[in-house]
């Protein structure tokens, strides 16, 4: 997933955070890719308004697909330029993020997180929200079990997975559930929307609440059902320009073409809402 | 607890042991009657241990038979064999105290835990050993871990007892000790022993019958005196090249079986074994005046046979001797088969130990 | 060893004489070499001792300790610690039920592809956790290769279960308990088996009375390598038994799904879990592996 982060050491009051993250295997991994500087050293030393050299891009895990197709347009558009993302869960990020990796532009899954690294005051500009996504109920390929709305779910027979109430698609589920009123007891809350989506694409849960992104991605191996309690959680993707950038020109280049019609063309195309 | 198999067979061990690995050939035939106690002596190698392993089943048989009492083993597994094993270095099982791992065997055999405890108290207390009945193997000398091991391989009654190299883990002290407790064992035995050492001298003491193998083949069998009188091949000649007799000590005098006596330097009482090498004889044309030899007798040549450069000549007299001369002073002796001949022998070259 | 009268070595342990004359002493001999390790040996055994421990020592310096007794006192926290003993546990005995015999048959019996076999036996160590689970998911999931049978004939599903999470941790903690015990085995004299059976004990009569209590000390800390395994497991058992509190949810997911939005119960979560297994290891170490 990580296609590159540098990181390096800075202040040391979040190092714990991270620290315990390393300590359980569970960061999202980091490796160098030194090439990346050395092809760019030619229009390293420009004028503060050329676009131009790298950029690293930290971004939620639902975006790997829409940001992978944005980044390579990006680089056609500005030749020179070299954006490296690291895709993961939202938390993972804004944690490297607060504990000093370097990464310019921060694209998070929910504002939580997003404040996270407000909080640690790590960002250049205010956040903007980009895009939204929506809940959709994913369920086993022609939908066998006719889940029709979030209340189906809640039949004794179903196996439901929900992701935990610590990532935002739980949380963003949760908020549907209380205000629809609903009791829903999955038989898993699933670490990230992924894993609760390959529960569905392995046939070992009936349905699962997801984003209507990853319900796109996984093709016909599951079948999306929109549903109207999920216009009460519907999440906001923030993006933000980061203080530890290096290269800010290019990095709000790159947040002006993910705003940019051209932009919201390829995110909507992916099953994302305009903001 | 294994009879006498069907009426008419033969009771006692008739083999003929074929295994081949490799290069190495194995091939050698037994045959033992019940109470015979049959050694197969042979240098390092030689396959006896391999012999060994194939009569208690850990080595399966490529060629031959093995029949026990008249049963046929050849196929069965080792635990189903009337078989005991005293191993070499004894393998008692460290976990299991002396009286648990005499009392495995008859566990095994579907005795209760507490008649297999009594059965092996009893064994303990035939061979001496009651007070480390609950000593571990760890704690035994080696000359109780080999009583302990000769209890476990008995305790089962075998038809068939197998001693490997049952000496050869023992100091030299304890060794004289041992040998003679475990000639006493032996022949109160009443199947057959079979046992493996390169030991002449364990060989002679405790078997009526030896077996010479060398390089996968018996080159010679019979019984010690015979072979130490006659050995077949230069390698027995020099292995059993030995005078062995069984006599009664008093003070540093035994009187041997016919009467001659032997002076050794050990001060024995009661039965005892002399032996001496038959390189120690020196021999004399006419009666030695100045020799300081304690042991002078009388001899006959009764044979000569030529094993490179050494001839050995076989002597009848007051005791049957067998010595060792070079070619060139046999033709000084003029020695030929009748001619009479005084044999000496210094008391320090002579080694005596109880019976 | 010969003996001296405790006056006379009392008199030779003085600053001159003292060390020289111990020195030539049994006792004194030992003494020496525990006490005096080389250089090139202390120096890298520091840097191992000092790199394993800082990051537990850094745990240590940053956890929340003023809100401590708060995360403690929650019934989750035990729910998730009583799950984690249990599965552990459990998942250690299914290890050395059918792992002490599959480490026998590794060291005793000699069949074609023992090699290929043995290297199978250890995938589950190189094999991330999380395709672990995945692995397992096609394997036994209600859609799995033996899974959709298990359903449909017995009616038993394993993800999502109490059961599933016992068999994700013994898929990855087994390996070291077989790894462990065949090592054992394979320095464990093969003639005592021998000598068994020529005392009339079949092959399992020799394995369970000769043999097994023999490599005991090897088995007990293959036991306690895969306990530990086990304990940690994370991967394996949030993809295979997903995380429901109190059926499948063992510390180290509550563990991981803390971090989330709180690195701060996190870190206190991690040390109750290093405290207990801690405390257990070290209990059993001194019962179980200082005999020898």
């Amino acid at each position: 997933m990580t296609r590159s982060v540098r990181t390096r050491s800075r202040r040391s009051v979040q190092v714990a955070a991270l620290g315990a993250a390393a300590l359980l295997a569970l960061s999202a991994c980091s490796s160098s890719d030194d090439s990346s500087s050395a092809k760019s050293g030619a229009s390293q030393s420009g004028s503060g308004t050329k676009v131009s050299g790298d950029i690293t891009v930290f971004a939620a895990a639902s975006l790997k697909e829409s940001f992978t197709t944005l980044g390579k347009d990006f680089e056609k558009a500005h030749p020179g330029t070299k954006v490296t993302f690291s895709f993961g869960g939202s938390d993972s990020l804004a944690a490297s993020i607060t504990g000093g990796a370097p990464a310019d532009v921060f694209a998070s899954a929910s504002p939580k997180t997003m404040k996270v690294v407000t909080d640690a005051k790590d960002n250049a500009d205010a956040p903007a929200t980009f895009v939204r996504n929506q809940l959709e109920i994913a369920t086993l390929p022609g939908n066998p079990d006719k889940v029709a709305s979030l209340k189906d779910l809640t039949g004794k027979d179903l196996k439901v997975v929900l992701c935990d109430k610590t990532v935002p698609c739980g949380a963003a589920a949760e908020k549907a559930l209380t205000a629809s009123k609903l009791k829903l007891t999955p038989v898993s809350y699933e670490e990230d929307v992924k894993s609760a989506l390959n529960k569905v694409v392995l046939k070992e849960a009936d349905a699962a609440v997801v984003y209507r992104t990853d319900v796109r991605a996984a093709g016909d191996k599951v079948e999306g059902v929109e549903f109207p309690e999920s216009a009460d959680a519907i999440n906001a993707y923030p993006i933000a320009l980061l203080k530890e950038s290096k290269n800010t020109e290019t990095a709000k280049a790159f947040i002006a073409l993910v705003r940019s019609a051209e932009g919201q063309k390829v995110l909507t195309s992916a099953g994302f809402l305009q903001p | 607890m294994t009879e006498t198999g069907t009426p008419g067979a033969a009771a006692g061990l008739d083999a003929r042991l074929v295994v081949e690995r490799g290069p190495f050939h194995l091939d050698v035939t037994l045959a033992a009657a019940p109470g015979d106690v049959v050694a197969l002596l042979g240098p390092n190698g030689a396959g006896k241990t391999t012999a060994l392993r194939a009569l208690a089943g850990l080595v399966p048989l490529s060629a031959g038979h093995l029949r026990l009492d008249g049963a046929e083993l050849d196929g069965t597994p080792p635990e189903s064999r009337p078989v005991g094993v005293v191993f070499q270095d004894y393998l008692l099982f460290p976990h299991l105290s002396a009286l648990d791992n005499v009392a495995f065997g008859p566990r095994c055999h579907g005795a209760s835990r507490a008649a297999a405890r009594a059965q092996a108290a009893v064994w303990l207390e035939r061979l001496d050993l009651t007070a480390h009945a609950s000593a571990k193997p760890r704690r035994l000398s080696g000359g109780q871990a080999q009583r302990v091991a000769l209890a476990r391989a008995l305790a089962t009654h075998p038809r068939l007892l197998l001693l490997d190299e049952p000496l050869a883990a023992l100091d030299a002290r304890t060794r004289l000790e041992v040998r003679a407790q475990l000639r006493h064992h032996l022949a109160e035995f009443e199947a057959v022993a079979v046992l493996v050492t390169h030991d002449p001298l364990d060989a002679m003491v405790l078997a009526d019958r030896l077996v010479v193998v060398e390089d996968g083949r018996i080159v010679q069998e019979g019984t010690p005196a015979h072979i130490a009188r006659h050995p077949r091949t230069d390698y027995i000649a020099h292995l059993v090249g030995l005078n062995l007799y069984r006599g009664e000590a008093e003070g540093h005098t035994v009187r041997v079986e016919g009467g001659a006596e032997v002076t050794t330097t050990e001060d024995l009482t009661g039965p005892v074994f002399v032996a001496f090498p038959p390189s120690a004889v020196t021999l004399h044309r006419d009666r030695p005046t100045g020799s300081s030899a304690r042991n002078l007798w009388r001899c006959e040549v009764a044979g000569l046979e030529t094993h490179g450069d050494q001839i050995r000549a076989a002597l009848t007299g007051p005791l049957p001797l067998a010595a060792d001369l070079t070619t060139i002073a046999a033709a000084e002796l003029d020695l030929h088969p009748g001619a009479t001949v005084w044999a000496t022998v210094k008391a320090t070259q002579t080694h005596a130990y109880p019976a | 060893m010969t003996l001296r009268s405790p006056g006379r070595a009392d008199a030779t342990d003085t600053l001159t004489g003292g060390p020289q004359r111990r020195r030539a002493s049994g006792f004194g001999g030992s003494r020496r070499a525990r006490g005096g390790a080389p250089l090139p040996l202390l120096v890298p055994a520091l840097i191992g001792l000092a790199f394993l421990t800082l990051p537990l020592v850094a745990l240590l310096i940053r956890a929340p300790w003023r809100s401590m007794p708060e995360l403690l006192t929650s019934p989750e926290v035990w729910q998730a610690l009583r799950l984690s003993l249990v599965c552990a546990t459990a998942a250690t005995a299914v290890s050395l039920v059918i792992g002490v015999p599959l480490a026998w048959l590794l060291a005793r019996v000699e069949f074609p592809g023992r090699g290929l076999v043995r290297a199978l036996v250890t995938l589950p160590l190189v094999l991330p956790p999380v395709v672990g689970g995945v692995a397992l998911l096609m394997a036994l999931g209600r859609n799995g290769v033996v899974g959709k049978w298990l359903d449909s004939w017995f009616g038993v599903t394993l993800p999502f279960t109490t059961t599933g999470v016992v068999i994700a941790e013994a898929f990855v903690a087994m390996p070291f308990l077989v790894i462990s015990v065949e090592g054992t085995l394979r320095a464990a004299d093969p003639r005592y088996e021998e000598a068994a059976a020529t005392l009339g004990a079949s092959r399992f009569t020799a394995f369970r009375r000769v043999t097994l209590p023999l490599i005991a000390p090897g088995v007990a800390a293959g036991a306690v390598l895969a306990w530990a395994r086990a304990l940690g497991e994370f991967g394996a058992t949030i993809t295979f038994a997903g995380n429901f509190p109190g059926r499948t949810q063992t510390m180290p997911l509550a563990v991981y799904l803390a971090l989330q939005n709180d690195p701060e119960s996190a870190i206190a979560l991690s040390l109750v879990l290093l405290a207990v297994s801690v405390a257990v290891l070290a209990g059993l170490r001194d019962r179980w592996m200082s005999a020898s």
